[in-house]
């Protein structure tokens, strides 16, 4: 589903992604973890091609993100991203929200749209929100918002950058819950995340990132139990403690 | 002393033979409302285009945009209208240039809107582009990863945001195209001010004459600031900027 083959970047004299080689296979769920300024983000931002990179290459189901003639808008419009942020839009209602993308992207009329959008926030627990503006919701309510409007695009995969980073301790779980429900029912997912119980729970296998570099790709036993390389090991026993 | 104001002057007969004088001030305030309401329709539309080229990722467009900000806001207003109205048709080919000088109807109005609007479009591109720019850079990625295309991003999600946030400086920059359209008597439009200037010559009413153009003024300003803000409130949106009030 996804490839990711030898794919370096630079920011000017920096580079923030070397060689960096791992793939994605139908179904699978695999979580990117390792310490902030390793480039996880930037990697998993290459993937829907947000962020351009110079060498290497992309591949998502079949066509090449890197490629100048790719129809970007397109290929995003099938692979899902929820942010670190949010990022609902705030001048919509969280049903405008859920419709948008659906209507002006992939041309469906607004009753359907409507109608898989709140099928999508019955869902997430949110369908009472419907009416509500971003800014009234809390940021658990917001995120999930959030992942039912990029499900609404009916992804064939989706992408998570720190999908809880932002929330507060309590809201984290209601976030997870909806990610682990998804991961169950079998999407393709490619999370950025520090929430090792969630790894434990579903992942199929776990990246580990140190400079820019994948230090360690493993299935999530083998990454969890006796990982490899020394910098995974320090960093799991740092974030494994409480 | 005693200053005699003779506040029946409005009702008298001007000798320019147009009717009292209460007559000429109304054609001024005409023009003055014609002249910045069509500037001020070409600021907005000039002004948003600049100000969205200034941020797009094509250095050229950026370029571009930040050159007309640079030209249009540095020179003064006055030598820009005398640049449109006096230099610019000897620039052009001369069958052109001819024509606007003998044929063109309302010559100094439509060079007035014109000069007025590109000259506040510089302004309003700076808002625009402050506006934008004041958004998460997030918004953006989250558009473009719902699949939006660029032009898309900006009409659906960026826009309607920047806008709301501009609101407050572009009323400022409206109130200012009815000031500075008094700068359009250089060039002979017969607006609010220069038919001021008229009454004062003719009616040696000069206080009277003065102070009726400056509550004109002021009404107009007040207009343009109640009228921003009703917008102001009917876009208001909940949990957004300004929008717990």
């Amino acid at each position: 589903m996804i490839q990711i083959e030898k794919v370096s970047k630079w920011y000017g004299q920096f580079q923030v992604l070397a060689d960096c080689s791992t793939q994605v296979s139908k179904g699978e769920v695999v979580v990117v973890c390792g310490p902030s300024g390793s480039g996880k983000s930037t990697l998993i931002k290459c993937v829907n091609g947000l962020e351009p990179f110079q060498a290497g290459s992309i591949i998502v189901d079949g066509i090449s993100v890197g490629d100048p003639k790719t129809n970007l808008p397109r290929l995003r419009s099938k692979v899902g991203m929820v942010f670190q942020h949010f990022e609902l839009f705030p001048h919509l209602s969280i049903t405008e929200n859920l419709c948008l993308a659906q209507v002006k992207v992939l041309g469906r009329s607004m009753d359907e749209a409507h109608q898989k959008g709140l099928q999508l926030l019955d869902r997430v627990g949110l369908k009472a929100q419907a009416a509500k503006f971003p800014g009234q919701l809390s940021g658990g309510q917001q995120q999930r918002v959030a992942i039912a409007r990029a499900l609404a695009m009916d992804p064939i995969a989706m992408l998570f950058d720190e999908p809880t980073s932002a929330l507060d301790p309590e809201m984290i779980n209601e976030v997870l819950d909806v990610m682990t429900e998804l991961a169950q029912e079998g999407m393709t997912m490619m999370c950025v995340t520090h929430e090792m119980g969630f790894a434990r729970r579903v992942a199929s296998r776990v990246i580990f990132m140190d400079h820019g570099q994948i230090v360690e790709d493993a299935g999530k036993d083998e990454f969890f139990g006796a990982p490899h390389s020394e910098r995974a090991q320090q960093f799991l026993s740092k974030i494994l403690q409480h | 002393m005693t200053i005699n104001l003779d506040w029946g002057i409005f009702l008298q007969e001007s000798p320019t033979g147009d009717g009292p004088y209460w007559t000429m001030l109304a054609t001024g305030l005409q023009w003055t409302l014609a002249t910045a309401l069509t500037g001020w329709a070409i600021a907005l539309l000039v002004g948003s285009i600049v100000g969205v080229l200034r941020t797009v990722p094509y250095r050229p467009l950026a370029l571009l945009g930040d050159a007309y900000v640079e030209v249009f806001r540095n020179i003064p207003l006055l030598v820009q209208l005398f640049f449109w109205f006096f230099v610019w048709p000897e620039l052009l080919p001369a069958e052109i240039g001819r024509w606007m000088k003998q044929d063109m109807p309302y010559p100094e109005f439509i060079t007035a809107a014109l000069g007025l609007g590109w000259f506040t479009a510089a302004r309003v591109a700076e808002q625009v582009k402050s506006g934008i720019l004041s958004l998460p850079r997030g918004q953006k990625n989250a558009a473009l990863a719902l699949g939006f295309s660029l032009p898309q991003t900006y009409r659906l999600v960026i826009l309607p945001q920047a806008f709301r946030v501009v609101i407050p400086p572009l009323t400022s920059e409206f109130m200012n195209i009815f000031k500075n359209s008094a700068a359009a008597l250089a060039i002979g439009l017969t607006e609010l001010t220069f038919q001021m200037k008229q009454m004062v010559e003719y009616s040696n009413e000069v206080i009277v004459s003065i102070a009726a153009a400056t509550v004109l003024y002021m009404m107009l300003a007040f207009a343009v600031n109640r009228g921003m803000a009703w917008l102001e409130k009917k876009a208001r949106v909940p949990g957004m900027i300004g929008g717990g009030r």
